[in-house]
């Protein structure tokens, strides 16, 4: 059996005295589209803080491609090949659009020509960003900082891209669009860890889900069965 | 008309060492929030190293030349007053990082304390002098007022300093992270950026600015003292406020305008010598009231 790209092992994370990850399990496979849905405070966001560091678990191991990556810190784990673009738009807004994808690259050192064509790839996705590259981070439209946030985060050539809550505050249109552009960032070969509230939209994207419920996984399977689960159905699809 | 042209020129001059020192402050403030209190002393550490080498060349005879000279005494003071102050972020600081606010301002005061007891057991508590004539007594006239060399080299060596900086945190890939990580530590971190690193750099950078400025305040009014962090800290503060606290132009453009409005009014207005200092108050507290955030301060809004 191959090791899954991505692997979570009973993980537990504290904030202060606050128990938000109650033994987590999850995998994804190399070339994935896997979902997280949930409700708010399922612990969604801090399953994507633990594996990209920016919080250690107290217990349980994260792995990714076989190697032990708990403990490290948050800027050693991009360069493993991790990237995390998270949620509510954190992009540097007093940074033009170019600092902010240069920043994004920045684990790659001074490597100019692997820099550039990063860039390249990144305005082929999103050429509103090229039209833009000069304007302060602060001031794009909603959608525009979405597209600088995902950008960025693929200018470090990641193995994974683990994405927060990309739909958050978007007009349906640019959902859809965001949304393509997921599938078509995946059909490169970049595995997605989603998370989402957009739990339909999230699920038809993917191949896999996994559902968090106050800080443990209740239900996992193929976005398929997920969709067709009563349970799903009822909680977070809107369903009766 | 000539009265005035001096107490600019003075002012400039003044306004350069505010300025250099105010750098300090604002950057730590950028990226920590923190208030370093301890930055006034590590600038008089760097008078007092550079009274140090001033004294160490004239014994040892080893002037080559006057420029290689003062190339030496700013090159190694710098160097040692940055060392210094990364130091001193891992001793007093880095421990307390999430202590919550107060506890690092506390530490500051410390060791601010702690480096103006070190200096004085060292040195002595009383004056000491720079040596005259270090720089050759040239001055020129302008419209009636006089420029002397060593506030021309003041001006130089501040614009030359600061127009580095500037074009470091602007244009340069680690420039950009110090913003970025000012801006916000976590996304940095997702950016690969190490956020203590980066710190650390500007520890570094802040205080070889302020020991620049120590030397030329040296330089140009000759004696030092171990006390005088204090005092020149805290107006740098001001100016760092003026300018905007955590924007590094507003603390350049705060340092000169501070220095020149102190010395007009310390010319202009009856007694104003007096009541320099109580000028220099007078605006900070007029600054908090009607502009807290600066002159430069927040100029871009962010779309939510």
């Amino acid at each position: 059996m191959t090791v899954a790209l991505l692997q979570i092992e009973n993980v537990h994370t504290y904030y202060g005295h606050v128990h938000a990850l109650k033994g987590i399990n999850l995998e994804v496979e190399e070339g994935e589209i896997v979902t997280l849905i949930g409700a708010n405070g399922a612990g969604k966001t801090t399953t994507l803080r633990t594996i990209s560091g920016l919080i250690r678990p107290r217990e349980g191991c994260v792995k990714f491609n076989g190697q032990d990556i708990n403990g490290l810190p948050a800027h050693r784990i991009v360069k493993l090949g991790i990237s995390h673009a998270p949620e509510g738009r954190q992009i540097f807004s007093t940074l033009t659009v170019m600092e902010n994808l240069n920043m994004g690259a920045y684990s790659l050192g001074g490597d100019r020509e692997a820099i550039e064509e990063n860039r390249r790839r990144v305005f082929d996705l999103f050429p509103r960003l090229e039209e833009r590259k000069n304007q302060l981070g602060g001031t794009l439209s909603g959608g525009e900082q979405q597209m600088l946030t995902i950008g960025r985060a693929l200018m470090a050539r990641p193995r994974i891209l683990m994405l927060d809550e990309p739909s958050l505050g978007l007009a349906p249109m640019l959902v859809k669009a965001i949304f393509e552009t997921i599938r078509e960032i995946n059909k490169r070969g970049v595995t997605i860890l989603l998370v989402e509230q957009n739990a339909r939209a999230a699920l038809k994207l993917a191949h896999r889900g996994y559902v968090l419920e106050t800080g443990r996984v209740v239900l996992s399977g193929t976005a398929g069965e997920l969709l067709r689960d009563e349970r799903v159905r009822k909680a977070y699809l809107g369903e009766k | 008309m000539e009265f005035f042209l001096q107490q600019a020129i003075n002012g400039i001059t003044i306004g350069a060492f505010y300025a250099l020192i105010a750098l300090g402050y604002t950057m730590v403030y950028g990226i920590l929030k923190l208030i370093n209190f301890a930055h006034g002393d590590l600038f008089m550490v760097g008078s007092y190293l550079g009274y140090t080498l001033v004294i160490a060349l004239i014994i040892s005879g080893l002037i080559p030349n006057l420029l290689v000279a003062l190339l030496i005494i700013f090159l190694m003071a710098m160097g040692m007053v940055a060392l210094t102050g990364a130091l001193l972020e891992r001793v007093a600081y880095r421990p307390l990082r999430k202590a919550g606010r107060l506890a690092p301002v506390v530490s500051a005061l410390g060791a601010s304390i702690f480096l103006q007891n070190v200096v004085m057991l060292i040195y002595g508590p009383r004056y000491h002098v720079y040596p005259k004539g270090i720089l050759p007594d040239i001055h020129w006239s302008i419209g009636g007022a006089y420029v002397t060399l060593v506030q021309l080299a003041t001006l130089v060596i501040s614009i030359l300093l600061m127009g580095g900086l500037y074009f470091f945190i602007q244009r340069t890939r680690l420039g950009t992270a110090i913003r970025a990580v000012a801006l916000d530590h976590d996304t940095a971190r997702l950016m690969g950026i190490d956020v203590n690193r980066i710190i650390t750099l500007v520890f570094l950078l802040g205080p070889a600015l302020g020991a620049a400025g120590g030397i030329m305040i040296g330089l140009y009014y000759g004696r030092i003292n171990f006390t005088m962090g204090w005092g020149y800290g805290l107006k740098a503060f001001v100016a760092a406020i003026l300018g905007g606290i955590g924007n590094i132009p507003g603390a350049m453009v705060g340092g000169f305008l501070l220095g020149i409005f102190e010395t007009l009014a310390a010319g202009y207005l009856p007694w104003g010598g007096a009541w320099k200092d109580a000028i220099a108050f007078l605006i900070l507290i007029l600054i908090l009231i009607l502009r807290p955030t600066g002159l430069l301060g927040e100029r871009v809004v962010e779309k939510i």
